[in-house]
């Protein structure tokens, strides 16, 4: 079942379905693309920010990059089996 | 390729941020590196030179850091026009070289691609691969050449002989243009072709990196090691700075006395020894907090903290309508707000921009120390509170505090006006954590130490000088019984002044002193200097030192009036004039200038109405 990237739960890996245009021609979509969150790639919350837990700390391929949460929200992830 | 370009290579060196491009960069060109003024780091441009074993002259320029040729902020931008050639006043290089974190190529690679389909012949740099080996990961050079068609050369930034490599193939002949995969192809799948075949990694991070973020990052401690750190830091700027400036005040005093003494008395003696021994000794006197103080940033940055404080920060920046990456901003800020606002470059949302840009000169910089020193070293006993704080060190924390509350409640204040809803972006990577190295640091500090040098023997010397003739001029006319000073054209400015600032506790000579103040604040402490030594009435009173004078003269509401001034006032043309050029609106530089010195007034007037009513 995909869940967006802001929903899942800590820790947890799961893998990229698509990232969604928030608004026409979306510069954070686009740039999230380039950095590699395109189907398949695997990724994980690894560290939360100390308020609100925003922003999410995720691990995709060999790189941890901060996204707010509303970033996270545009990336759609399928939860795998842990 | 003709002879006369491969004598004369012009060289680019390109890929993404955190990749070593710049520990690359100062180990190839050293220390001939031509560098902006108040560049900060990979902001501005830097370029440098060498000559290759054969004698081939190459420079180099650093190009600023980029995910992408999609251009998401100004830096970006800058990069993807001078490599398609369509920068102004900037050809295109001859040779690109690629660098890529050899620990972290499924982003690295994307971008070598993208840049590949530019045309240009280039050279791909395999950086850092020693920690890859550390990590285990395993490259296949040959294959990864092959697959990709791009000559590829392993580099170590860090170490001494790291690119000898590179070095050889840039004195040799240069590769063909290269040829990116065929437009319309998917580069996230070429990117996984060229790692199956010629990369195996055996764990994602490295277990370093996972047990330093764990707790670096956590919740709770990671804030209370963040606070630790900046403490420490404060501590550290004030108390082991000062041997270091003992040193150079007794030796510029010693100057100044021997001056004095060598010279015949008359306007020369007084020029060298009231205005430019005095003046610069004065502002002399700070390099050593200020080099502290851009070590430890520096420090930071290098060690991959940085990020991960702004990754702390963002929620709490947020909601005072910044974002975490005004952070470093803010942080260079701390040196200098010339540095600071240039790198706020790398912020791409334009509003978060204006508003860390509007606030960065709150954030209290290394030209107001001179003051703050001054005024604390006077007013605020040397005495240890709650065991192991000194008091001054506590009160200068105090003002940096005070700096930074009042940036967060102007940006909040910016974000209720503006009543504007829509997202802001944070898309901030962490990097791997590194040891940072001696060579770069040391290479920051130098350049740091030569532009406030600079500005020294520039600016604030000249006015120093301008100070001494408007105080010297004209002379007191006969039988004339007050201080000579009285007479001169800066008493009279000060006396015209003081009405504006008397509300407010300034005597004339504070008054006097804020006017060369205004191109850098360092020169008010030079021009307190000068208005004192001059109004003195003997030579021995001149030579003594400022600090025990004001603490006689002057009450402790107007010195913490002073202190409240220098936390808000733009005192500083170099400030309003990095604003102008990075907004291109004098209407920016207005309402920056405007609003500070109106809280300046404001913050000094409650301050001495209120030490008044208590003391």
């Amino acid at each position: 079942m995909a869940i967006r990237l802001s929903e899942l739960p800590f820790g947890h890996e799961a893998a990229v379905n698509t990232v969604e245009d928030a608004l026409p021609a979306d510069p954070v979509a686009v740039r999230l693309r380039d950095l590699g969150f395109v189907a398949g790639e695997r990724v994980r919350i690894v560290a939360r920010g100390p308020i609100g837990a925003d922003p999410l700390l995720v691990q995709i391929g060999f790189t941890r990059f901060a996204l707010r949460r509303s970033e996270a929200a545009r990336v759609v992830v399928e939860p795998l089996a842990s | 390729m003709s002879t006369a370009a491969l004598s004369n290579l012009r060289v680019a060196l390109v890929g993404n941020p955190n990749c070593g491009k710049t520990a690359l960069f100062n180990l190839l060109t050293g220390s001939r590196q031509k560098v902006a003024n108040y560049a900060g780091v990979t902001v501005e441009r830097k370029e440098g030179r060498f000559v290759t074993a054969s004698g081939r002259q190459v420079s180099v320029l650093d190009l600023p850091g980029a995910y992408s040729l999609h251009a998401a902020s100004p830096d970006e931008a800058i990069t993807r026009d001078i490599c398609m050639g369509q920068f102004a006043g900037e050809p295109r290089p001859d040779l690109l070289v690629a660098v890529v974190d050899a620990t972290n190529l499924r982003l690295h690679l994307h971008f070598v691609l993208e840049l590949q389909r530019l045309g240009l012949p280039m050279v791909l740099a395999l950086n850092m691969v020693d920690a890859a080996a550390r990590r285990g990961i395993r490259v296949d050079r040959e294959k990864l050449e092959q697959a990709l068609g791009v000559p590829i050369v392993e580099t170590v930034a860090v170490k001494r002989n790291g690119a000898a490599q590179l070095l050889s193939r840039l004195d040799g002949e240069l590769p063909p243009p290269s040829r990116g995969p065929a437009p319309g192809a998917d580069l996230h799948q070429e990117v996984n072709r060229l790692l199956r075949e010629a990369v195996s990694v055996p764990r994602r991070t490295a277990a370093i990196d996972d047990a330093l973020d764990r707790w670096l990052l956590h919740p709770v401690w990671g804030l209370v090691t963040l606070a630790v750190v900046m403490f420490l830091m404060f501590q550290a700027v004030f108390s082991w700075a000062e041997p270091l400036m003992e040193l150079i005040e007794s030796s510029v005093g010693a100057l100044g006395a021997w001056v004095g003494a060598t010279l015949p008395e008359g306007l020369l003696n007084s020029l060298l020894v009231d205005g430019i021994i005095a003046g610069a000794g004065s502002v002399l006197v700070f390099l050593p907090q200020i080099l502290f103080l851009f070590f430890f940033i520096l420090l930071l940055e290098e060690s991959g903290y940085l990020p991960r404080a702004a990754f702390l920060l963002d929620k709490m920046m947020v909601g005072a309508g910044l974002t975490g990456r005004s952070f470093i901003p803010l942080l260079s800020s701390f040196a200098c707000a010339v540095p600071g606002i240039m790198a706020t470059r790398t912020i791409q949302d334009p509003r978060d921009r204006l508003t860390t840009i509007l606030v960065a000169p709150l954030m209290t910089c290394s030209a107001r120390l001179p003051v703050y020193t001054l005024l604390i070293g006077a007013f605020i006993p040397d005495q240890t509170v709650l065991g192991i704080f000194n008091l001054q060190g506590v009160t200068l924390f105090v003002l940096y505090v005070a700096g930074i509350l009042s940036a967060l409640a102007v940006a909040w204040v910016m974000k209720l006006l503006r009543r504007d809803t829509t997202e802001h972006s944070l898309l901030l990577e962490l990097p791997s954590y590194r040891i940072p190295h001696l060579r770069d640091v040391a290479l920051g500090l130098a350049e740091r130490a030569r532009i406030f040098l600079a500005r020294v023997g520039g600016i604030i010397l000249a006015l120093t000088v301008l100070i001494w003739f408007l105080s010297s001029f004209p002379s007191p006319p006969e039988g004339a019984t007050g201080p000579a000073i009285e007479y001169s054209f800066a008493g009279r400015i000060g006396e015209i002044l003081q009405t504006v600032f008397a509300p407010i506790g300034f005597n004339w000579q504070i008054s006097i002193a804020l006017v060369p103040g205004m191109a850098a604040r360092e020169v008010a402490v030079g021009a307190l200097a000068t208005v004192y030594a001059l109004s003195a009435e003997d030579e021995e009173t001149a030579s003594t030192l400022l600090t025990p004078l004001i603490a006689a003269q002057w009450p402790l509401a107007t010195a913490f009036s002073l202190l409240a001034w220098f936390i808000f006032a733009p005192q500083c043309l170099s400030t309003l004039a990095v604003i102008r050029r990075e907004t291109g609106s004098w209407k920016v530089v207005a309402l920056a200038a405007g609003y500070l010195f109106g809280l300046a007034y404001l913050a000094s007037f409650i301050t001495y109405h209120v030490t008044r009513m208590l003391t």
